[in-house]
């Protein structure tokens, strides 16, 4: 086990907690699960750690808006520590309605103000939760710790996933920032994926994004829930495996939280 | 819906709506849209979708703008609109249609706007009226008024739950309930009459019936004064059908044809119970003592398991009612030892033709269509909230559930082997967790244990509910950490009859003492009686030691969870219900547990007098098979498991479909329950119908080989298989409705022995009838058999996809000319026929030498024979693995069919039990062959690397070459929501 501490933080109606702190600790991550309001009363806590993760689930019941109440929460009470905590070369993971907390918590744009955002997270364009699987193609991007062109399959489950952008500039300001981290891969690597690859609709395929420092990253799909060899929908058509793909997802954080991302980059490229 | 009126008066609240900007999709009413055109509602050119937000009159307008703006509306796809109180708000050109909870109706949207108002600086008055939410459509075009009618009432609302306005903004905010008046109330029956105590029990919506009346009655003689309301409750919902199984555990004569009259003294403990006993196995831990069945797993770690029905509430809010069916069995769960951790959810709906014409839709019910996409919705919407993984379920289909559909929901708990027993003591708190009690839900036990009618919507719309999963999956957070903390000794849910029920049962050995007054309430107003049966959702009731009260209630109080003392186990062996000083209800545990009187019923069973139609031959063998695989039963229900998160807790071993394009039906769910463990758990499903109406003894056997059957074509050991039955049937105060259910248990018995498998759990629902005037319709003998079960190790599961060209295909049982019931003669419209039996003598072998070579890894791929029989196992194979089959019917041994069975169709068509299409390497053919000695095992066929089903008849002809595509189109089509 590394050095690298993770913080799994709950609150009512986050379920996926459970298998995002395994995932970090077969990552090699110490990883603590705090409810909110512990971290409310003591947002000092925040500086034991390198890695914050805000898992999956449906915070408060996504009523509003998918992760709006919690985003609101974490906005209100912990804004400034959060920010600091990135700001110190913290990391932050934000898994599906982890992303779309994040996301309203508003540190994909640290610029913009609360009404200016100008990403969101609506309503798949089929109208319907989402549970399939699909592959993610990982991006060029800021992000340190994903190789651009890597391919991951992993589960999505959803209702709300779908990148909406203000307009054309905003999107062009995601590429230009190099904050686009994964998108959803379709048969073809240089055509728009289509549904069911893309399984909500979401603007350039974008399933996941990074911030600009590239530290803090959210994706919709759920590569903590592929750990084991046997969780691939094709696993048993498949030659036999140590582990799931999504192992390797959370390996590269917490090695680049540990600061051996220099290491770890040379030997991905083999 | 309400009629319009020129009076309309806009709430005293702010309004705020929050719409999609215009040049924004919005998938919602898109959706709605569809549904509109399917009832021929042409008019209307487009639906956006909007939510609305009712928040007090006192608020500061720049208050109200910022939480619109920073609370509400997204600023990059939404527009906030804003009316001040008592302000109409400016009319599009669009129709609108507004639809609210009603009064009383759990608004879980707007509780949380409130904690989000007070987590951001803006706390609400807590006496004032609070936040209510609303949906809002706004059509476009020109649709008539009686067009809107239709779209208000049969797809944008139910009026039993919600109101509903067209054009208006008399929108209900901070209405009252009325008051009822607190304290004792006594009801007149010393005195009373027969004709008076079944006035009493009707009016009351008691379910009582008069000889219980009676007892009752003599009951209070000898304590010489008059009954309480309370007391009157209490006594209605502990002995209701719903809580008691009072058929099932009274006393039956039966009468089989000629045969002499046989008595049965507790049809439950005769059957099912006693296979189970005779059966004892040293794995089931806590079998039909606790809130589910509990059996050994690995490593320290127990499993349980419970299934229920939820019928009735999900014929009147197909939504609501399934949602909080799903709820209500996941407390079992929860409540089952000292409380497991829910890891799977199993639903399965039966509903009425989705194609049946508007116009035979029986007054006061709901379409199929709008039962089946509303129960999809409300188990969707509670299951995934709970992040709990729906991985097995099923749908059937028939004319006999259009007016009472069947909703089953069924739960899966993980829990310590040290915590799979409770207890209480004379002394420990009795704890309330969770929800507040409100007058939702009154009358539910009672309610199911009726049948349905006309106006059975009017009348208990009460016993209907909305569930908020977030409240109980908080519950579920907090109770873990307690439990594993050793702060409590006793649990159970708050279920049907509510608080009555749950303290009953669990102070029964001891005693009990409830205050009413320290219950938590969601709003003033109900009467003290309503307090103690309200079946509010989301509540659990603990027995804690006093020396942990306050270490209990401190680990709730952390996550914001509600936890009150509402009383304590006695040592009196009485039940007392205070509210505040009064007593309003003293009863005595035995009379209330044991004071019932059984039930006498007699029973007839008559074979319906058919003629066999023989299995006629298929002129187009290809057309029929793919005729099958798109007929309803058989059709994929994809449609449904991707609105179902299956793999949430990351335990998903083997999926709801499988294959290379993930379209090929599963057999059974497997999960990976422990990290640290290879053993899995297999969860499958077994049941038909249509065999029910022909023979409820071969349906039943037939429904526990099916289950079972499943769970080995995955790789579950049948050693390790644990079952659970639950009945849905007609009303059973009926001989023939009886008969047919001992017919059926009978062979729960004789199966279950037979194949050593135990019953763990189980439940009945028996009267699932529905009248129209002064006709009934019984639902068809539905017995559905969940099955779970243990795969050694995970790595050797199987599934259902043909993996190889060149791999040998091998017929495993004996097909026999079984074709009653079957999809074939359903597809031809003809009744009657010999229904499918497993043979129990051999059944047993076939199973587990299969499951040996599943085991020792000679099985490539293994699917079991069911609805359709071999043809459309071997389609579902092929575009699975998107490989080609080829089938020789000439290889497939039959019993020498009688006159009037074509040899080819028997052997395609037949749905003979206990029978598997496998699929095994050529290097294995032979091993696997050997392993099988004398039973019944033959190889068919072979995968194809072209993409077809190729079937070559017994003369050797081919019969039919049928492209995969065509195949998979054929079951991939219909329906989709």
């Amino acid at each position: 086990m590394s050095d690298v501490r993770a913080l799994c933080l709950r609150t009512a109606g986050i379920n996926c907690d459970e298998e995002t702190v395994r995932a970090f600790e077969l990552a090699g991550a110490r990883t603590d699960l705090l409810h909110l309001n512990v971290l409310v009363d003591a947002p000092q806590r925040l500086g034991d750690y390198r890695v914050l993760v805000v898992p999956g689930g449906f915070s408060y019941g996504d009523d509003v808006a998918a992760g709006r109440v919690f985003g609101v929460e974490l906005r209100e009470h912990l804004a400034a520590e959060i920010r600091a905590f990135v700001e110190s070369g913290g990391f932050v993971l934000g898994i599906c309605n982890g992303f779309q907390v994040v996301l309203e918590l508003g540190l994909f744009e640290p610029d913009a103000p609360a009404r200016e955002r100008s990403i969101a997270l609506a309503a798949n364009a089929s109208n319907r939760f989402e549970a399939r699987w699909v592959t993610l193609r990982a991006e060029d991007s800021a992000c340190p710790w994903l190789t651009a062109g890597e391919l991951l399959p992993c589960p999505v489950a959803h209702a709300e996933g779908r990148l909406v952008v203000r307009d054309d500039a905003a999107l062009q300001r995601l590429i230009d920032r190099r904050q686009i981290v994964l998108r959803y891969a379709g048969a073809a690597p240089d055509r728009p994926a289509g549904y069911p690859a893309n399984p909500n609709g979401s603007a350039a395929d974008v399933a996941g994004l990074c911030d600009p420092s590239g530290r803090v990253v959210g994706l919709m799909p759920h590569p903590e829930r592929n750990l084991t060899p046997w969780n691939h929908p094709l696993w048993t058509r498949l030659p036999s495996r140590e582990v799931g793909e999504g192992v390797g997802f959370f390996r590269r954080i917490v090695d680049a939280a540990a600061g051996r991302l220099d290491a770890l980059s040379s030997t991905s490229n083999t | 819906m309400e009629s319009q009126t020129t009076t309309e008066s806009p709430p005293d609240a702010w309004r705020v709506e929050v719409h999609r900007r215009p040049e924004r999709d919005e998938p919602e009413g898109k959706g709605a849209l569809e549904v509109l055109r399917e009832l021929g509602i042409e008019s209307v050119g487009e639906v956006r979708a909007g939510r609305g937000y009712l928040l007090p009159s006192t608020l500061a307008a720049g208050t109200v703008e910022s939480i619109a703006a920073e609370l509400l509306a997204d600023p990059v796809v939404d527009e906030a609109r804003i009316a001040e109180p008592l302000a109409a708000l400016p009319r599009g050109e669009r129709r609108r249609i507004v639809v609210l909870p009603r009064p009383g109706v759990m608004d879980p949207v707007a509780h949380t706007v409130e904690r989000l108002l007070a987590r951001t600086g803006r706390p609400l008055d807590p006496e004032g009226p609070g936040v209510a939410s609303y949906r809002v459509y706004e059509l476009a075009g020109s649709p008539t008024e009686e067009e809107l009618h239709t779209a208000a009432t049969r797809v944008f609302a139910n009026e039993t739950v919600e109101v509903v306005r067209v054009d208006r903004d008399d929108l209900p905010y901070g209405t009252g309930l009325g008051e009822s008046p607190r304290g004792r109330v006594e009801i007149q029956l010393l005195d009373a009459g027969d004709a008076r105590l079944e006035e009493i029990s009707r009016d009351g919506v008691l379910s009582l019936s008069l000889e219980e009346m009676r007892a009752i009655r003599s009951h209070f003689k000898e304590l010489g004064r008059e009954p309480s309301a309370c007391e009157l409750e209490t006594l209605a919902q502990t002995w209701s059908e719903h809580c008691k199984h009072k058929t099932l555990t009274g006393i039956v004569d039966y009468r089989e044809g000629d045969k002499p009259v046989e008595r049965i003294d507790n049809l439950l403990k005769e059957t099912i119970a006693r296979a189970t006993r005779e059966l004892d196995r040293p794995w089931c831990v806590s079998v039909f003592e606790d809130n589910a069945g509990i059996v050994a797993f690995d490593k320290g770690w127990d499993v349980c398991i419970k299934v229920e029905t939820h019928n009735h509430p999900s014929a009147i809010d197909p939504y609501g009612g399934a949602g909080t069916g799903i709820g209500g069995v996941i407390r079992d769960v929860l409540g089952a030892g000292l409380g497991a951790k829910p890891i799977a959810n199993t639903d399965c709906f039966f509903v009425g033709p989705l194609d049946l014409p508007r116009d035979a839709v029986p007054k006061g019910t709901l379409h199929p269509r709008r039962i089946l996409r509303g129960v999809v919705a409300g188990v969707r919407d509670y299951g995934n909230r709970m992040g709990i993984p729906t991985v097995n379920g099923g749908v059937w289909f028939d004319e006999s559930y259009v007016g009472n559909p069947l909703v089953y929901a069924g739960t899966v708990g993980l829990l310590p082997h040290t915590s799979a027993h409770k207890e209480v003591r004379p002394g420990d708190a009795i704890v309330a967790v969770g929800g507040r009690t409100g007058r939702d839900g009154i009358h539910g036990a009672t309610f199911s244990s009726a049948e349905l009618h006309e106006e059975s919507e009017d009348v208990s719309g009460s016993a209907v509910q909305i569930g908020d999963p977030i409240t109980e999956k908080r519950v579920l957070d907090c109770l873990l950490q307690a439990r594993d903390r050793g702060l409590y000794r006793g649990i159970t849910d708050c279920g049907a009859g509510g608080f009555s029920s749950a303290v009953g049962e669990m102070g029964e050995k001891c005693g009990a003492e409830v205050d009413v007054d320290k219950v938590p309430l969601k709003y003033h107003g109900l009467a003290s009686h309503e307090i103690w049966i309200s079946e509010a959702q989301e509540r659990m009731v603990l027995a804690v030691p006093p020396e942990h009260v306050d270490e209990c209630l401190a680990v709730f109080a952390a996550e914001d969870v509600e936890a009150t003392v509402i009383g304590s186990f006695t040592d009196t062996r009485r039940l007392v219900v205070k509210d505040g000083g009064e007593v309003i209800g003293e009863l005595s545990m035995e009379f209330l547990h044991d004071g019932l009187p059984r039930v006498a019923r007699q029973a007839v069973w008559e074979a319906p007098e058919l003629p066999d139609p023989g299995c006629p031959a298929a002129d187009d063998v290809g057309a029929i098979v793919s005729s099958l695989l798109a007929m309803p039963n058989v059709q994929s229900k994809e449609w449904i498991v991707r609105q179902y998160d299956h793999e949430v807790q990351g335990r998903s071993v083997a999926k709801p479909f499988v294959g290379v394009r993930a379209d090929g039906p599963g057999d059974a769910a497997v999960l990976k329950p422990l990290a640290d463990s290879m053993r899995g758990l297999a969860i499958s499903c077994g049941t038909n119908p249509a065999y029910g109406l022909l023979d409820p003894y071969a349906m039943a056997a037939a429904a526990i080989d099916e289950a079972l059957r499943n769970a080995v074509a995955v790789g579950a050991d049948p050693g390790s298989a644990a079952i659970l039955d639950n009945f849905s049937w007609g009303n059973c105060e009926k001989p023939d409705r009886l008969g047919a259910l001992v017919r059926a248990a009978k062979a729960c018995f004789d199966a279950a022995v037979a194949y050593g498998t135990p019953f763990v759990s189980g439940k009945d629902s028996l009267n699932n009838e529905y009248r129209v005037g002064d006709r009934t319709i019984a639902v068809a003998p539905t017995l559905l058999i969940t099955c779970m079960s243990q795969v050694p190790r995970v790595d050797r599961v199987v599934t259902m996809d043909a993996k190889r060209a060149g791999n040998r295909l091998f017929l495993v049982g004996a097909t026999r000319p079984e074709l009653g019931g079957s999809h074939y003669l359903q597809h031809l419209g003809l009744a009657g026929g010999r229904v499918p039996t497993p043979d129990l003598q051999q059944a047993p072998s076939i199973l587990r030498a299969l499951h040996s070579e599943i085991a020792a890894g000679r099985v490539a791929s293994c699917h079991d024979l069911s609805e359709g029989g071999l043809a459309v196992a071997a389609a579902e194979m092929a575009f699975a693995g998107d490989l080609g089959v080829a089938l020789d019917l000439g290889a497939v041994r039959c019993e020498e069919p009688e006159s009037g069975y074509d040899a080819d169709a028997t052997r395609i068509f037949s749905e003979s039990c206990t029978r598997f299409l496998v699929e095994v390497a050529p290097e294995h053919a032979e091993a696997f062959a050997h392993g099988f000695g004398d039973l019944p095992c033959t190889a068919v066929g072979t995968v194809l690397d072209e993409p077809f089903l190729r079937v070559r008849g017994t003369g050797g002809a081919t019969l039919c070459t049928v492209p995969l595509e065509e195949l998979r189109l054929a079951f991939t089509g219909g329906f989709h929501g």
